[in-house]
């Protein structure tokens, strides 16, 4: 239907979502009911002062209902629809269903330019995973190794009566190639977990906010001084400059202000008193203190490293997901969830207020244990209306072997299922790439 | 004396395995691990077969196998390809350049010597 036809259908909707009788308007108007009526069906053309003043009794402007706001938009929905042939859209009552419906038509229109950009997404993740040159090497070289082994171990299995010369050189290969596929596999698990690497692509936005703190080592003498407040959140948002987009920075601000309100709790200078006079135990330092053991947490892994030492801090809400990491050396974390439910992070979500203590040992990764601190606490409180919103944290400390730590209970557990080699783990999601396939 | 098998691989042990696999059965098997003068080895060896690895260093196996057929007096040969890459592009790529047999590591011992006697006539 030509565009121009189309002003009599924008002037029906705008009487009617006026609540404006068509005699009425007519009226107003100063032309026959009749008249109108067949304007509003698009049989007659109108211009002119007739347009003018329709326009004027509908409160509108002249051009909204001459042009209509629809360009855009139907220039939008012709492309959704042209990447739609077999669904047979009717492209000749494009301007009428623009026209009639703009809030639906809007929203398809923002639907299919949405899903173009997802799609471009994933063509760009599903490119860098087929041209990743060191995730092509890392698998070349694992697939290699398992074919080297699994030819090998078949004529030693196979071949009957192998002579002695030949079976030790076979197990010796076995042995080479194993070497070489461990080294291959933890070369992909260090790769694919990008932690603690923070320097590593940046593609969330919870990346963009954790590499933002990274850099700043996750520590703000802004924000400790007494007088810091809200505006010193905003101006270090705003000297991040583009290194956060928007969600990131909404994301970062809710972190800055959660930190001065943490700083403000326990200054920073009276912090590091306490432990000058108690050490580094955090149960101590608590109760010192008189601050809850999550605020404690955060705080510690707010103070400047060299002051300290290491102090790593994951942070998780009700479902799961892990919404703050600093890392720790020794103790890899996925990004954002499917992190490996043996954590005691996880543990005290279902024992809110009841800390948890535990020496942790992640398989994989060498014989060194961290110290893991846990605690749940109530972040929101709960409402007629909502849940109480719980986040649970989970401080990490080197494994210090003192009389305190000799009786805590030494736990193995893993990164995420997908990577885990823990054979027999009665909390697994899913089947490991590393153990089964190998 | 058996049929001549040269084997086109740069990883050590797979080059034992495969050759010792293949002695055993009664091939000839000669060996080779790079690919920039792969066509020079070819040429003076003359196999019967020959099995070559698509990611070689020098040169890789596709633009090896593409030489292999343009060449009139080795255009004929059948080549088995052995290769970790098993994406649908790359066997496309390795039938266009006229591979005979395609197989993705990490392959069995039994499969590759059923490929070498059914690609061979005796």
């Amino acid at each position: 239907m030509p565009e121009r036809l189309m002003i009599g259908t924008r002037i029906r909707e705008r009487r009617v979502l006026g609540g404006i009788r068509q005699s009425d308007l007519a009226r107003q108007a100063g032309i026959s009911p009749s008249y109108l009526n067949l304007i509003e069906h698009n049989r007659r053309r109108i211009g002119g002062k007739t347009l003018l003043k329709l326009a004027e009794v509908l409160n509108v402007e002249p051009a909204l209902l001459s042009e209509g706001a629809e360009a855009t938009l139907i220039a939008g929905l012709r492309e959704a629809a042209g990447e739609q042939d077999g669904i047979g859209a009717e492209l000749s009552r494009i301007e009428e269903f623009a026209g009639r419906f703009p809030g639906w038509a809007k929203l398809l229109a923002d639907l299919y330019r949405r899903n173009e950009a997802l799609e471009r997404t994933i063509e760009t993740l599903t490119d860098r995973l087929a041209h990743d040159p060191f995730l092509a090497d890392s698998l070349h070289e694992v697939i290699s190794a398992v074919t080297a082994i699994r030819s090998t171990s078949s004529i030693l299995v196979e071949t009957e009566a192998l002579e002695p010369e030949w079976q030790n050189r076979f197990h010796r290969n076995i042995n080479e190639d194993s070497s070489r596929l461990t080294e291959g596999a933890q070369s992909l698990v260090r790769y694919l977990e990008g932690a603690p690497n923070m320097d590593a692509e940046i593609k969330s936005p919870q990346d963009e906010m954790h590499a933002f703190l990274a850099a700043r080592g996750f520590h703000f003498p802004e924000l400790e001084r007494d007088i810091a407040g809200p505006r010193d959140v905003t101006r270090l948002i705003e000297g991040a400059g583009a290194t956060l987009s928007s969600p990131a920075q909404s994301l970062a601000r809710d972190v800055l202000l959660r930190y001065l309100t943490d700083a403000r709790s326990l200054p920073l200078e009276s912090l590091l008193d306490w432990i000058a006079s108690l050490g580094l135990h955090p149960g101590r330092l608590a109760e010192a203190s008189g601050v809850d053991l999550a605020t404690l947490f955060r705080r510690l892994a707010a103070m400047p490293e060299e002051a300290v030492g290491p102090v790593g801090l994951v942070i998780c809400d009700a479902s799961g997901s892990l919404v703050f990491r600093k890392p720790f050396e020794g103790f890899a974390m996925p990004r954002i969830a499917g992190a490996c439910t043996l954590w005691p992070l996880f543990q005290v979500l279902a024992q809110p207020q009841t800390p948890l203590r535990m020496r942790l040992k992640q398989v994989g990764r060498g014989t060194e244990t961290v110290e893991a601190l846990a605690v749940s606490a109530q972040v929101i409180a709960p409402s007629f209306d909502r849940p109480a919103l719980m986040q649970a944290h989970m401080l990490l400390l080197p494994d210090r072997p003192d009389a305190d730590t000799e009786a805590v209970a030494l736990r193995e557990v893993g990164v995420n299922c997908r990577i885990c080699s823990l054979a027999s783990c009665v909390a697994r999601r899913e089947p490991s790439i590393i153990s089964d396939g190998f | 004396m058996g049929k001549k098998v040269l084997l086109i691989e740069d990883e050590p042990n797979i080059i034992e395995a495969v050759s010792f696999i293949l002695s055993r059965d009664g091939w000839e098997v000669k060996t080779h691990s790079n690919g920039h003068d792969a066509m020079q080895v070819v040429r003076m060896r003359a196999p019967d077969l020959i099995i070559l690895d698509a990611m070689l260093p020098g040169k890789s196996g596709f633009d090896i196998l593409t030489e292999i057929r343009g060449d009139a007096a080795l255009g004929a040969t059948p080549v088995l390809m052995l290769t970790a890459r098993g994406q649908t592009k790359d066997r496309e790529q390795a039938e266009r350049a006229g591979v005979s047999q395609y197989m993705t590591k990490p392959f069995s011992n039994a499969d590759v010597l059923a490929a070498v006697r059914a690609l061979v006539t005796p």
